[in-house]
Parts: structure tokens; C-alpha cells; sequence
């Protein structure tokens, strides 16, 4: 086992600004945290991280909520939305989108980010060691705008067979996110920021977004600020992904975007993703995958959800120096999962990061 | 029996004349690659008469801004046209013509195959994907309103014509070309009405077509997969502005703008063939471009119109040129000039008879 390797080059970096404190629920010592299974892998990963943390003694509880992507009501996802403002922090895995379902039945997972005005999804996507990838050295965060743009849910047919679906882009949304990646550039030394964006077709829309992004850079004279079509980005980033620092960019690119790039350091398994607002945090793999193909396999890679958890223990916990070199465990696990080209199981990959921690010497139950 | 093998002959004849197609060698470098691309063609002897016309934006009465009328002239003819790269007009005070050529001719599908290309390596190795881009509508239809102060709306539009036309144009597409699977691509889960509304007329596409395989994904799990491994895939469809994205970064897998053909098809057999990389303004005239995209457009074209013997004869001229490594433009790592790399694969073109 190559623990002894610390110095691999890969820094984890928890992208929390410290302006943004969630009032975690905390009582007794123990903290609670809400965590929604969803549907697919999501209940089979998380209730692995429930074991890893509960054999690691975190003083941490989880309220789980359900939600059930099979009903048409919304009591599910209201009882979710209630526990998360409740507990101030969650966990969550995707909830699968019925298309067989009306119209009017909309995604889950976003009226939750509206609810809950989780306005930033950030994502941060690193090349790791051990990991095999066509591309090395990338280290780029993606903040996407959360709430609004084309994921707005208003659609009409006012004339049959044609379809109109509204993207809406507003001032204050823009120039919030735009505030947000440029603070989180500042505070993590970053140097450069990119708007992402298709105002050239879009001139309106889009052309507001940029000119908000374009403000706030002007208070910002110590990060270079410069822009990019969404197209050329893709392209960029398959050809030479290096070139990005920090990117920001609305609703449905930070989409495309964040895929992209999770793809190129490994895939959906290995990238963590949250959701911030004001009040809340929620914690899910970046990529929001529900794995429908390779549920119940045990053949899932658990680490873009305990990476997610350990987010949350930095956030609410704070105590736990020994985590972050926890953190190298899931780079020296030399077991891999299928998605990396191992042939390990998720159960086999758990059961080694919890027999790392236990070798560093901290407290744990029995395995 | 006689009479059969008289008809037939007539035909045979027919197809050896010359085909006539609308040139349009565009700004820039557009002209240095559109003789390059006429000059091997004629080595390859390809039956192909080249039309020579240019396009500038004319206003028109009621003050719209139409294509010179001897360009529609030519295209309304000959339907099948070949264009460059044309200039982008910045507050010129006329629209693009790319734009403009796409509402004239109705041109509702884009075409892009993306194939890997021995000799110009780049991280993705055995790429072999089309996408099929419905260019009219979706995204892309330019209707956005100021609501109020800092509020924006714009307004994506899919319509059932449409996105049936499209659906079926790739299934079509798929069968011609021998490919196995179509896949569509679409956001229903968050686009529940607009997205799911194109998915349905793709389904129903796809009942028509039962000996092509469809397959439905996501956009973010298609480019996901797509930087992870592109031999999954194969025709792709989609609507405008995924197909937009999509098309790019399939281009950037292998090798970017430069070397990526694609073909725009209209209503009433208009098809138009293009290189859609920019005019190079710093590099005209210096007989230092590459005119590989123009020249694979061309072929693309040939196959259209039914000339697979010569687009695969031009295709591997050019393949095995630039594998070899030998004669290549600044672009393709190599240190000749456009003209020395023309003649190299008008050698080879002819060596290949």
C-alpha cells in the first residue's frame, strides 16, 4: 500500500467559502445531517458511507427522508425540502425523472434546488494519481448558476405541435453567481475566471449574463476575467483542458460542462458535487447520475459520495484533522472499481478505506 | 431485352456526365482551398462541374436582406452546393449569411461525421460518430424579450414538423450510410414538454425504421460518455443548440475545426456541403492553409449524390497523405504549403487508379 506517498501532487481542496455557514443542526455534540437516498445507486452508496462514518465514530446522524420518483405529488419532496431547512446541511442521491409522467410532475431534484435557492453548484474537477486518463494535470472549477436559465419549468403549447420553453436569465441571479466564483477564485489563489456562454445567438439572454459576469470582474482587478462560447469550450476542453482555471456559466452548459470534465478526470464515480445557498448546503455527486444499469450490482464506485460526505464534515464538523489525510486514502486504494478498469466491488472498496482508516490509528468500531 | 440493356446504358451514361454544383469559395482562405479541392478532384477525375458564385448580402424590397439572386439561381439548379468560409459580419448591418443561405434553402439538417484520422493523432483514437443537428429551430430562434429590467427571456421553440423531419431525415441517414444505431439525444427529464415532445417523434421515427437501433440518452450522460469513450456512439440526433455543442466537441476529438467535414441538408433536395472553420484572415493568400475539411465536405458531397467510388478513392488519397507524414500544412505539424500538399494528394489520387 503506498501510504507513505502524501506528497502525490493532488491537493484536495473543499471549495467552502467561509462566507457561506449553514446552520448546521447540532445537538448533544452530534450533528444532523439530512441524507435523501434518491433512486438507483443512490440508496446502496450512501448507506455505505452511512457505514464508513458510523465505523469511523463521526458524530455525525443522518435523518433519512425518501422520496418516491413514482409518485405525482409533491409530499415527498416538501417532507425533504422541510428536513433540509431543519438540519441546514444534506446528502443526497439522484431522484430519477419519470418522463412517462405529466408535464406538470416536474423534476425533483430541481424543485428542490429552487426551494431551497441553492444557487451555486460547484464542482471541482482534478486529475487524480492512480487514475488513468487520456488528459493529465487538470485542476478546474466549475461554478454553474443553479436556480434558473433553461431549467426554468415553463413550457407551453399554445398552438398544437409547437412547444415553446422559456430560458430565463435575470440580473440579480447573474451577478449573484458571478459574485460567488469570483470571492471563491479570490479566497482559493485562483487566477483566472471564464464566462461560459452563447451570447453571440443568444444576444439577449446570454448577453446579460455576460455583462454581469463583466461587472463584478471590474471589482476584481487581481483575477484575469475573460470569456468563452460554449462550443468552443467543449472543444477546448477535449483538446487542451489545461488551459482552464475557474469557469462560471449558467444553468444547462454548467450542465454540459461539468460532464464534460468530470469524464476527463475519471468519470462520474470519482467527482463530488454541492449545491450551495445562502442557508443551505447539499451534497451529491457532481455529475447527478442515477445509475439506473448498474444498481443492486455492487458495482459502483462509492468515492464521489464519500468525498461528498467528507464535504459536509468540513463544513458542519470541522474536527477531524485526520481526515484530510483520510482523504489520500481513496487515492491509495489500490482496488479499483470497474469504471476506473479495476475489478473490485463497492463493498470490496469500502471495506479497504475503512481498513485505512483503522491502520491510521483512529477510533473505530468493529469492522 | 434489348430495350433493357439500351435503358440502362442511357442511364449509366447519365450518371457519368458531369454533375454540376454551385461553388462557394467564401473569404479568406477560402478561396486557396476551393481551387485545391478542384484541383484534386480534377486529378481524381471526378465527374463534377464547379459553378463559381459569390455571396454577398443584398437588400431586397420590404428591406429584408436576401442571397444575390444568382446564387439561388445556381443552387435552385443545381441543388447541390459547395461552400467556403464566409466572413462574420460585425455591425455590418446585415445578418449572417450562414444564416441567411440556411432560410433560403430551408436547410434544416446539419451533418457532421467525425472520424478519426490516421496520421493526426490526438487522444481519442478510433472515433467514428455523425451528428445530425436539426439547424432550424430550438435554441436558436432568436426570440428573446426584456420582461422587465434585468429579467430576459428567451424563448426555445421545437415544433412537431420539425423535429418529425429530423428524426426521420437520421434514421434515413443511418440506413444509406450503414450505420446500426441512432441515437437521440434531448433533456426530457427537465424539458419535460419541448424535449419530450422531439423524443416522441424520434420514437416514432425509430418504429418505421425497426432494422436501425435507437437509443435514447441524456445530453450530460452523452458527453459523459463521450469524452470517456466515442466508440460507443454512432448517429447521433439531436436538436439545435445540443447538436450545436455536441458537434464541436466531436470535432475537437478528432482534431478539431480544421479537418471536420459537414453538410447541411435542405427541403427539395437542397444539400450544401461546407468547411466550418473560420476564414483565417492571417494566414490568406500566404498558401499556408489546410484545406482537409473542404476537401472531406467535398467528398461528403460525392457520397450524397451517389459517387461512392470516387469519394472513397479522394478520401484515402488524402487519408494516406497525411498519414504519411511526409507533405503536411503548418496546422497538421508538418512544414509545406498548401499547394505542396495538394499535388501530394493529387499524386496519390492518381496513383490509387
Amino acid at each position: 500500500m503506498m501510504l507513505e506517498n502524501i506528497n502525490s501532487g493532488y491537493k484536495p481542496v473543499f471549495l467552502i467559502l467561509c462566507c457561506i455557514q449553514p446552520p448546521p443542526a447540532k445537538y448533544g455534540g452530534r450533528h444532523t445531517v439530512t441524507l435523501i437516498p434518491g433512486d438507483g445507486i443512490g440508496p446502496e452508496l450512501l448507506s455505505h458511507v452511512r457505514e464508513v462514518f458510523r465505523f469511523s465514530c463521526v458524530p455525525v446522524d443522518f435523518e433519512v427522508v425518501h422520496v418516491n420518483s413514482a409518485l405525482e405529488t409533491e409530499d415527498d419532496i416538501n417532507n425533504a425540502i422541510t428536513a433540509i431547512r431543519r438540519n441546514g446541511v444534506a446528502l443526497k442521491g439522484n431522484i430519477e425523472t419519470k418522463h412517462t409522467m405529466a408535464p406538470s410532475v416536474k423534476s425533483r431534484n430541481n424543485l428542490l434546488r429552487t426551494s431551497l435557492d441553492l444557487y451555486a453548484n460547484v464542482m471541482h474537477c482534478q486529475s487524480l494519481p492512480g487514475v488513468q486518463t487520456r488528459h493529465k494535470n487538470i485542476d478546474i472549477i466549475i461554478i454553474r448558476e443553479n436556480t434558473e436559465g433553461e431549467y426554468s419549468s415553463l413550457e407551453h403549447e399554445n398552438v398544437p405541435g409547437v412547444v415553446e420553453s422559456l430560458k430565463i436569465i435575470t440580473r440579480n441571479n447573474s451577478l449573484r453567481i458571478a459574485e460567488y466564483a469570483f470571492k471563491l477564485a479570490r479566497e482559493k489563489g485562483r487566477h483566472r475566471v471564464t464566462a461560459v456562454h452563447k451570447a453571440n445567438i443568444m444576444k439577449l439572454a446570454d448577453g446579460l449574463f455576460l455583462q454581469c459576469c463583466r461587472e463584478v470582474a471590474a471589482g476584481y482587478p487581481d483575477i484575469t476575467f475573460d470569456s468563452m462560447i460554449v462550443d468552443n469550450t467543449t472543444m477546448q476542453l477535449v483538446s487542451k483542458p489545461q488551459q482552464f482555471d475557474v469557469m462560471v456559466m449558467p444553468n444547462l452548459y454548467g450542465n454540459v460542462v461539468s460532464n464534460v470534465c468530470a469524464g476527463l478526470v475519471g468519470g462520474p464515480g470519482l467527482v463530488p458535487g454541492a449545491n450551495y445557498g445562502r442557508d443551505y448546503a447539499v451534497f451529491e455527486t457532481a455529475t447527478r447520475n442515477t445509475g439506473k444499469s448498474i444498481a443492486g450490482k455492487n458495482i459502483a464506485n462509492p468515492t464521489a459520495v464519500l468525498l461528498a460526505f467528507i464535504s459536509i464534515l468540513f463544513l458542519s464538523v470541522c474536527v477531524f484533522d485526520y481526515f484530510i489525510l483520510t482523504l489520500d486514502f481513496m487515492l491509495f486504494v489500490q482496488l479499483h472499481t470497474a469504471d476506473l478498469g479495476g475489478q473490485g466491488t463497492t463493498s470490496e472498496v469500502v471495506q479497504s478505506v475503512m481498513k485505512i482508516i483503522q491502520s491510521k490509528g483512529q477510533h473505530t468500531s468493529d469492522i | 431485352m434489348a430495350g433493357k440493356a439500351w435503358r440502362s446504358a442511357v442511364r449509366t451514361q447519365k450518371m457519368y456526365r458531369n454533375l454540376s454544383v454551385t461553388l462557394i469559395p467564401g473569404d479568406g482562405i477560402g478561396p486557396e482551398i476551393s481551387m485545391a479541392v478542384m484541383k484534386i478532384f480534377d486529378a481524381a477525375k471526378a465527374p463534377i462541374r464547379w459553378e463559381e458564385r459569390n455571396v454577398t448580402a443584398i437588400k431586397g424590397p420590404g428591406n429584408r436582406w436576401l442571397i444575390p439572386p444568382e446564387v439561388k439561381e445556381s443552387m435552385d439548379k443545381n441543388k447541390i452546393g459547395l461552400k467556403g468560409p464566409l466572413k462574420t459580419p460585425v455591425a455590418e448591418g446585415h445578418p449572417s449569411l450562414n444564416l441567411l443561405l440556411r432560410k433560403t434553402f430551408d436547410l434544416y439538417a446539419n451533418v457532421r461525421p467525425c472520424v478519426s484520422i490516421d496520421g493526426y493523432p490526438t487522444p481519442y483514437t478510433d472515433v467514428d460518430l455523425v451528428t445530425i443537428r436539426e439547424n432550424t429551430e430550438g435554441e436558436y430562434s432568436g426570440i428573446e424579450h426584456v420582461i422587465v429590467d434585468g429579467v430576459v427571456q428567451s424563448i426555445k421553440l421545437i415544433t412537431e414538423h420539425a423535429s418529425q423531419r429530423i428524426a426521420e431525415y437520421a434514421f434515413q441517414y443511418a440506413k444509406q450510410n450503414r450505420r446500426s444505431s441512432v441515437t437521440a439525444v434531448h433533456k426530457a427529464n427537465i424539458m419535460r414538454m419541448s424535449d419530450g415532445l422531439f423524443l416522441r417523434k424520434c420514437r416514432q421515427a425509430a418504429e418505421k425504421h425497426r432494422d436501425v437501433k435507437f437509443t435514447e440518452m441524456y445530453l450530460d450522460t452523452v458527453c459523459l460518455n463521450m469524452v470517456q469513450d466515442p466508440t460507443q456512439f454512432d448517429v447521433l440526433v439531436m436538436p439545435n443548440l445540443y447538436g450545436d455543442i455536441l458537434s464541436d466537441l466531436c470535432a475537437g476529438l478528432v482534431g478539431g475545426l480544421g479537418v471536420t467535414p459537414s453538410g447541411n441538408i435542405g427541403a427539395n433536395g437542397v444539400a450544401i456541403f461546407e468547411s466550418v472553420h473560420g476564414t483565417a484572415p492571417d494566414i490568406a493568400g500566404r498558401d499556408a492553409a489546410n484545406p482537409t475539411a473542404l476537401l472531406l465536405s467535398a467528398v461528403m458531397m460525392l457520397r450524397h449524390v451517389g459517387l461512392q467510388h470516387h469519394a472513397e478513392r479522394i478520401q484515402t488519397a488524402c487519408f494516406r497523405t497525411v498519414r504519411d507524414k511526409k507533405v503536411l500544412t503548418r496546422d497538421l505539424g508538418g512544414n509545406s504549403t498548401c499547394s505542396e500538399f495538394t499535388e501530394a494528394i493529387c499524386q496519390r489520387v492518381q496513383d490509387l487508379d
